[in-house]
């Protein structure tokens, strides 16, 4: 069947029409905030607590654009007679945004849960160095990483989770090993099952304080 | 003293009208076309919905060094643009809004003659830059500008004649006194050729290849800044005001509506002509522009055999019902 003569023309002006009066998609952005997407890419966010100098990222990182320094200090030994601890202190760490592709491997090789990624995104300078970020701008940005997103309902349990539990669960079973040897003493002729009837501490603190998720 | 009164007073209002009505076809199109387009549009100048956004732009141009090139013909191009535009602001004086002798600027006899051979004219604007800008883009624009004024001034010139056919009389009240109700579907091919014709020669998209920005630069345009840039706009959209305006008189029965046709005859012809203007910005952004030779193809095999047949079948239907 041909087509009608000017069919054609008359859906174009129709498909103009029906435009203007639909909602336009322009984002007013200063006005505005952007709804952004769970995991967005906007900025490397550093929780210098959990930072232990390890270099990982640095050495990771394919446009060298970290920059870390630190010093080795002493602790005292903790026995007496004992040895001297050393840990590395954190003097500098610096991501120069003006190199980084935001490829995000330095978060995805940090072992201690230290980089993470934000969604701000308003961090234009005027001057390309000024793009070069230190710790307390990157510490900044911590306290913008959302939560990470919830578990899908029946997934495994988190790595971290199932650690600790299991430790827990030995920890209370033994303290209720120790804690009634006279009553296992007393039975201990006969019945051998001892329930150990673990407390229902679900989640012990051993978390980090902003979990990344992705480990 | 009174009538020298009277002239200036028509002479300042048509003048105003010329001013306001461009600037807000100009602002309509921007907001038009924005949302036809899933956008915005301006949103900030003025504050409320960018309604002040083409008095920025006027004021931004009006900052500009006016630059003249090096080999241009200097007076030609500075001239150019005061031709383009002041034909427009001659033809609205002779635009009939409402009945009766207050509503027009100034009641010419042989009005139709008058507006057609006037707004020929504006053309001659775009071909005067065109020659004198000594750029070849400026030049292809100025040429096309010239095919495509040969090639549409004709069915626009007879689907005009058609209606002064009808009407007995090439006077514009005239013509509007003499409009009835069905004139509407014995003279729609007329109005639909003089509508077409008349984009086609204002250089309106989609039949904007004498301008054509993505291939030859703005045509005959393309060397002017400043001010004398802003007033081609400015010519254009005022175009836009005297095409709508002449189709509301010629075709759409101008003042006559179907209720409140006195006294309030000429909150029709404006209606009439702001819906003309919508349909203008409207075809503007649905359609692609025309390729030279399909423009020149158009206008010959298609608009002056419509124009002719619709001269025909007005000479016919005015001899039956005599």
């Amino acid at each position: 069947m041909a087509p009608i003569p000017g069919s054609g023309l008359a859906k174009g002006l129709a498909v103009t029409l029906r435009t203007m009066t639909r909602k336009s998609h322009t984002a007013q952005y200063p006005d505005v905030q952007p709804d952004l997407p769970p995991r967005t890419r906007g900025v490397i966010g550093l929780f210098e607590e959990n930072c232990t100098v390890c270099m990982l990222c640095a050495r990771e990182c394919p446009d060298w654009c970290i920059y870390i320094d630190s010093h080795k200090e002493t602790l005292p030994a903790t026995a007496p007679g004992g040895r001297e601890r050393s840990r590395n202190v954190l003097d500098r760490f610096a991501i120069d945004f003006a190199l980084c592709m935001y490829c995000g491997i330095c978060i995805e090789v940090c072992p201690f849960d230290a980089l993470f990624w934000s969604p701000e995104f308003e961090y234009a300078e005027t001057d390309i160095h000024e793009l070069t970020h230190e710790r307390d701008k990157l510490r900044e940005w911590m306290w913008t990483v959302p939560e990470p997103p919830a578990l899908d309902p029946g997934a495994e349990e988190p790595k971290e989770l199932a650690a600790a539990r299991k430790t827990a669960e030995k920890l209370a079973a033994a303290e209720a090993a120790q804690a009634d040897p006279a009553a296992e003493a007393a039975r201990a002729t006969g019945t051998g099952d001892v329930t150990p009837s673990a407390p229902g501490t679900g989640g012990p603190g051993q978390q980090p304080p902003a979990e990344g998720g992705t480990a | 003293m009174n009538d020298v009164l009277d002239v200036a007073l028509r002479l300042l209002v048509v003048f105003a009208v010329f001013l306001v009505l461009p600037l807000v076809i100009g602002q309509t199109e921007h907001k038009v076309m924005a949302h036809m387009q899933g956008r915005l549009g301006p949103m900030y100048a003025g504050g409320f919905h960018g309604w002040a956004q083409l008095v920025a732009d006027g004021v931004k141009f009006a900052q500009k060094e006016d630059v003249v090139p090096a080999n241009a013909d200097r007076r030609v191009f500075q001239l150019a643009p005061a031709i383009a535009l002041l034909p427009y602001l001659l033809v609205l004086v002779a635009i009939p809004v409402g009945p009766g002798e207050g509503a027009v600027g100034e009641v010419v006899d042989a009005g139709i003659f008058f507006v057609l051979a006037v707004m020929g004219v504006g053309v001659l604007g775009s071909l005067m830059a065109g020659w004198a800008s000594a750029n070849k883009f400026s030049l292809l624009g100025g040429l096309r500008t010239a095919a495509q004024l040969l090639a549409y001034e004709l069915p626009m010139l007879l689907a005009a004649a058609s209606v002064a056919m009808a009407a007995g009389t090439v006077s514009l009240p005239g013509i509007v006194d003499a409009f009835e109700w069905w004139w509407l579907p014995w003279q729609i091919t007329g109005a639909l050729v003089f509508f077409v014709a008349g984009l086609a020669e204002l250089q309106r998209p989609p039949f904007d290849m004498p301008v054509a920005d993505s291939e030859i630069i703005f045509g005959a345009y393309t060397e002017y800044t400043g001010l004398r840039f802003a007033l081609f706009l400015l010519a254009e959209y005022a175009g836009i005001v005297v095409l709508c305006g002449l189709t509301t008189v010629l075709f759409l029965g101008g003042w006559h509506g179907p209720f409140g046709a006195e006294g309030l005859g000429w909150v029709w012809t404006l209606l009439k002509t702001a819906v003309l203007a919508f349909v203008v910005i409207w075809l503007r952004v649905s359609y692609p522009r025309l390729r030279e030779d399909q423009l020149q193809k158009l206008a010959w095999t298609t608009l002056v055999p419509l124009a002719l047949a619709q001269i025909a079948l007005t000479g016919v239907v005015k001899v039956v019902i005599q």
